[in-house]
């Protein structure tokens, strides 16, 4: 046991002994921070006040030693549980490192081109609720049109996350093939079906833009369904499809629909983190979310797409309980 | 020098027999109160864990010297099932008790070396030893 702590407990205990005042309680509560940093345990403190007790009061009753001792024996496994306590600790700090590697690894490996399809105007955000994301936004570059595929994993964190490169290079593969909607989710689920463990699935929004006859057309696997805002009308109307989560059957069969986009119209793509976004009153309506969207109509994609993000945090007190994904195609005007 | 003697563990009341063995050898080795009960507290878990998992078995107790050097070694051994996966055993917060900061790890911590030796369907050997600084 370091000697110098035990000559100084002795003299704050003894100045304390002697006074009884606040002053010396504090001076020995500041000085117990010592015994921390020193990773001390519990029954080594008992040891020194006992060690330090009976330098400056020898004669006391023996019942008095014995309870020390009686004391030291009910605080080995306190000591214990701190030791272990710190190891836990340090093999935390450990998981967390890996885990922002895993993290960069993943924004590396999961990287997207731009949409570029004449015309059009392209805003997204994508946030996890924890460290990885379990959404995933992919883009597809194609001859007059662009095309984009917006997927939730069903369960979070990392098993969702390594999922998410299966998607990306299912996708990759698709760059010469007919990338109608219908025939890119069949595709998806084929590959997800075969690859993924069972418990696993994935729900996935595909959208492709034509740029000469301004068409948007899509399939959903399972996902939230699209909103599209008219501005002739200022209405939204829903965009849904009929198709199984993927991965569920091989065999799935997904329906395609299109929609012609009128300049200023645009289609909000999203995952169930943003309308299913959660206050301590409840869900936030969904005529919450449009009005959000109508109140930026005439901006930008992007300036659409951040303004509902951080409406959205800040009714969630910035504590968002699922990932959060939205993207926005907007018909430019002339 | 080998000075020792052993309790069998068969009821309870033999792991209280073994602690009071213990902690009457560390006190003759020199160990002072807080390193005697951290050696009791080690071969009452190793004790225990014999009576609860093996039914029975055996602590033994010797005094060493090597180098110079004193200090207390405990032997325990049981022919019980074995312990099929030590390398779980071994880690934090494994034990059924959940986070009390026991069991094996616990024994490790409060020891200053610790080998297990465990065979399933044989039994196990755990060789503790502590040095008087
Ligand atoms: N002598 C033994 N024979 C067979 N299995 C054992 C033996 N000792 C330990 N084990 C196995 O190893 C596990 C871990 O033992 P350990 O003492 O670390 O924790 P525990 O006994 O489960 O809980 P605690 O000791 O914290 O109350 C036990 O649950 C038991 O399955
Ligand atoms: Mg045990």
């Amino acid at each position: 046991m370091p000697q110098e702590v035990t000559k100084q407990y002795k003299e704050i205990m003894s100045k304390y002994l002697e006074s009884q005042s606040e002053e010396d309680l504090y001076v020995g509560q500041q000085f117990s921070r010592r015994f921390i940093e020193k990773d001390i345990a519990p029954e080594d403190v008992i040891s020194i006040h006992k060690s330090a007790l009976f330098e400056l009061h020898p004669n006391l009753r023996k019942q008095v030693w014995d309870s020390l001792d009686f004391l030291i024996e009910m605080m080995i496994h306190y000591g214990l549980t701190m030791r272990e306590h710190q190891s836990l600790v340090r093999k935390q700090e450990a998981i967390q490192m890996e885990m922002n590697v895993a993290t960069k690894v993943q924004d590396t490996l999961l990287k997207t081109v731009e949409p570029d399809a004449e015309g059009l105007d392209v805003g997204w955000i994508s946030q996890p609720a924890h460290q990885m994301n379990g959404d995933y936004i992919y883009f597809l570059n194609q001859e007059n049109a662009s095309s984009v595929a917006v997927a939730d994993v069903i369960g979070k964190g990392i098993p969702a996350a390594l999922c998410m490169s299966m998607i990306k290079f299912g996708m990759d593969g698709l760059q010469n093939e007919n990338s109608s909607p219908d025939n890119v989710l069949g595709i998806i689920n084929r590959i997800v079906e075969k690859s993924v463990d069972d418990s696993m699935f994935i729900s996935m929004f595909y959208g492709k833009y034509n740029s000469i006859t301004s068409t948007f057309s899509y399939a959903s696997a399972g996902h939230e369904p699209a909103l599209h805002f008219s501005s002739g009308t200022s209405a939204f109307t829903e965009l849904d499809a009929r198709g199984l989560l993927l991965g569920v059957k091989k065999e799935a069969i997904y329906d395609e629909h299109s929609v012609v986009l009128e300049e200023g119209d645009f289609v909000v793509m999203m995952t169930d983190g943003v309308t299913e976004s959660r206050t301590e009153n409840g869900f936030i309506e969904m005529s919450a979310i449009k009005s959000l969207l109508a109140e930026k109509k005439d901006e930008s994609a992007q300036e659409i797409a951040d303004y509902v993000y951080s409406e959205l945090s800040r009714m969630q007190d910035y504590q968002l309980s699922d990932d959060f994904t939205i993207v926005i195609f907007k018909k430019k005007t002339v | 020098m080998n000075l020792g003697s052993s309790v069998e563990i068969i009821t309870e009341w033999d792991i209280v027999a073994a602690r009071q063995l213990g902690r009457n050898e560390a006190k003759q080795v020199g160990f002072g109160t807080v390193d005697q009960a951290r050696i009791t507290t080690a071969i009452s878990e190793l004790a225990r864990n014999i009576y609860l998992y093996a039914g029975k078995g055996k602590i033994e107790i010797e005094r060493i010297s090597e180098a110079g050097l004193v200090g207390i070694k405990i032997i325990a051994s049981d022919e019980g099932p074995g312990i099929p996966d030590l390398r779980k055993v071994m880690e934090d917060g494994f034990t059924t008790s959940g986070g009390l900061g026991a069991g094996m790890p616990g024994v490790k911590r409060l020891m200053d070396e610790f080998k297990v030796i465990s065979e399933v369907g044989e039994g196990t050997t755990i060789i503790t030893t502590k040095w008087l600084h």
